[in-house]
């Protein structure tokens, strides 16, 4: 009788392509997600080697950091960020990659449109150059970031070097109240593990809390996992996963039978893993990063802590720090925050249930005058069917700005920036000091909470909101 | 992949933790389509003023740490992004070794690609280095370390001597430079053997090498 195994466990023996004497392993990757930003020196190392694309079947590319969310018929008006996107095209060309290219109605943030077009699935291994790459555990696969040379290794090979990683058990058990979100859990998780507390780790979020999660609300979990050092994080697959694959573009021809062999993932009973916390989904609030990472974080009903009251030295004077980038008093009640902008986006909150809850909140509410707001669907198809429920309409009859798909302003890339001390509540992962622009001042909070703050100009408890 | 045996020079101590990668380099500096250059945006927005000149109250605009080639940091370096233009900013500003307790997994990784050795050492080894780093510059000089990967030690001229841990397949393959996808492509019959095993349909045109 073999011995127990976990989901990472069964994956992991799966994909060993081989083990020899002194390297590394190498695994196989079955899928693996370009984007324009770490891909044009992978291509172009595997033109100066003379290198073809082992699997370009296997190999799906879409922009989606570098391009504006406003009208993508004309031209790109920054000639660094139009040369990239313009090499991805090139290069998808030369090689035979399949490129979902602006203009395409399924173009849109890479792992958005991973799992809407089936092509992220149960059981695989899947790459991207792209630290968010862990949303695709949410379905059952290992899915981690990769930095380009790794890229350029995956184009040319099909596989990974890959020390196995430990395993981390994270279990949430009861349920989440009214008006928290698979958001604040997965901020709360990290508030509690540490921006470190997963480093080495795969973490499998188990217990009924998570099971209870629908599929895009486990994606936002596994999104962020990396946000607490984890470099995947995955969630085992169930009815749910398989109902929402069914019928989409990429999964298997025959479904049932590819149901029926990935129901054997999940993880068996009796299976170790290196490490368990358990947490309970009921100690879970509405929650608002303070701080300049994700770990900083509090409940909306809290204050911005003191650093002295903290134990550690270094958390102590990291947080100093970050009060005074993020131009915050200790003591202030988060709900008298007030804000100047708000992004609800990104590959953590940017899909159809999150544009519906946001929309709830703001229906029939205006945005506060001082507020500058936007809504990023995450791809085509996310906006398409936003469209086809009239949310686009209750967003800009409230005022918000209605936009395009891409990463938009998570990160300042393109040009969606705060200017310099602009505050913004925003639905995305990652708040480090510049991160929405230089001198951008970001919290991080669920799609409703955002859409909180926008009418009211400020922080605001979802919990006691006045749904209209 | 240039090799990495033994680095002695310069250590620029930079007292921060959770140091991440939007800090190492910012985003608006990955456009571009080359691994080269990205030096002079390294800590981009921690080392210049508005104005645009360098900031005389960051750790690296420092005149005794010009010219340093060993960066010593504190837990967590390298947390955020994959983006592997970070090391490539870290080393193109000329750093071959990063010398921190702990490593965010991805950037670590990414440094083995590139040459750059991520060197793990205890807590209280890296506060005692911070402190000789201070003692020396106190003294008027830069701090000197060795990071040697064949003996797999850090050592200083004044006793300071520890060892640390890698992984030996990249010890080997920092050590002797190696292509790293030439390596891999060596076992590419071992990979055909994989993909038959799960269905997948032979290559066309044969092999790729």
């Amino acid at each position: 009788m073999p011995a127990p195994r976990t989901l990472l466990d069964k994956i992991w023996d799966d994909h060993l392509v081989c083990s020899p004497d002194g390297e590394q392993p190498l695994i196989y990757i079955d899928r693996h997600l370009v984007h324009e930003v770490t891909s044009a020196q992978a291509f172009e190392g595997l033109r100066v080697a003379g290198r073809r694309v082992r699997r370009p079947e296997a190999t799906f590319a879409t922009p989606d950091h570098n391009i504006p969310t406003t009208d993508r018929r004309l031209p790109i008006a920054d000639p660094i960020s139009k040369q990239q996107i313009d090499t991805l095209r090139s290069n998808c060309r030369e090689f035979g990659v399949r490129l979902f290219d602006l203009g395409d109605a399924d173009q849109g943030i890479v792992h958005v449109i991973g799992p809407e077009l089936g092509i992220t699935q149960p059981g695989m291994t899947i790459v991207c150059g792209d630290s968010h790459t862990a949303t695709h555990g949410a379905l059952g696969a290992l899915a981690f970031g990769i930095g380009t040379s790794e890229v350029e290794h995956v184009l040319a090979t099909q596989t990974l070097r890959q020390s196995k990683p430990k395993s981390f058990e994270v279990r949430v058990e009861g349920e989440l109240h009214p008006g928290v979100t698979a958001k604040d859990l997965v901020l709360y998780l990290i508030g509690r593990l540490t921006t470190e507390g997963g480093t080495g780790y795969v973490i499998e979020y188990t217990g009924p809390c998570i099971r209870r999660l629908g599929m895009e609300e486990r994606m936002t979990v596994c999104n962020m996992s990396i946000e607490a050092g984890a470099r995947a994080g995955m969630i085992a697959p169930d009815q749910i996963t398989f109902d929402y694959l069914r019928g989409r573009d990429l999964v298997p021809k025959d479904f049932d039978r590819a149901v029926a062999q990935w129901a054997t993932l999940p993880s068996d009973a009796g299976a170790r893993y290196d490490r368990s916390e358990t947490f309970s989904g009921g100690d879970v609030v509405p929650q608002v990063t303070w701080g300049t990472n994700p770990a900083q974080v509090v409940g909306v009903d809290a204050s911005v802590p003191d650093p002295a009251s903290m134990a550690d030295p270094s958390d102590r004077s990291s947080a100093s720090r970050a009060l005074e980038y993020m131009g915050l008093e200790s003591g202030t009640p988060i709900a008298a925050i007030p804000i100047d902008r708000v992004f609800i986006g990104s590959c953590t909150n940017s899909r159809i249930e999150d544009l519906r809850a946001a929309a709830s909140v703001v229906r029939g509410h205006t945005v506060s005058s001082r507020v500058r707001a936007m809504v990023v669907p995450g791809s085509g198809r996310v906006k398409r069917q936003a469209e086809a429920e009239g949310l686009d309409r209750v967003f800009t009859a409230a005022g918000f700005e209605w936009r395009e798909a891409g990463c938009s302003m998570c990160l300042g890339m393109n040009p969606d920036t705060l200017a310099p001390g602009e505050r913004c509540a925003s639905t995305s992962n990652r708040n480090f000091e510049g991160r929405q622009g230089k001198g951008g001042r970001t919290h991080l909070v669920s799609p409703a909470m955002a859409a909180a703050a926008a009418v009211a100009g400020h922080f605001t408890d979802i919990r006691q909101w006045r749904y209209l | 992949m240039q090799p990495f045996t033994t680095h002695t020079g310069n250590v620029a101590p930079l007292d921060r933790a959770n140091v991440d990668t939007d800090q190492i380099i910012p985003k608006q500096f990955l456009k571009r389509i080359e691994r080269t250059g990205f030096g002079q945006f390294l800590f981009f927005d921690w080392r210049f003023l508005p104005d645009g000149s360098a900031d005389p109250a960051f750790e690296l605009n420092q005149p005794i740490r010009q010219g340093a080639s060993i960066l010593l940091a504190r837990r967590n370096f390298g947390c955020g992004s994959s983006r592997e233009h970070a090391p490539w900013a870290l080393d193109d500003y000329g750093f071959r070794a990063v010398i921190a307790p702990t490593f965010a997994d991805i950037f670590f990784n990414n440094c083995f690609q590139n040459g750059m050795l991520p060197v793990k050492l205890d807590e209280a080894d890296v506060d005692e280095l911070f402190r000789r780093a201070a003692a020396a510059e106190a003294a008027g000089h830069p701090y000197r370390l060795t990071v040697d990967l064949r003996a797999c030690e850090v050592r200083d001229d004044g006793g300071f001597t520890r060892s640390f841990a890698v992984d030996p397949f990249r010890r080997h393959c920092l050590l002797e430079g190696l292509d790293n996808i030439g390596l891999s492509l060596k076992h590419v019959d071992k990979i055909a053997v994989w993909e038959d095993a799960h269905g997948l349909a032979p290559l066309q045109g044969g092999e790729i090498g």
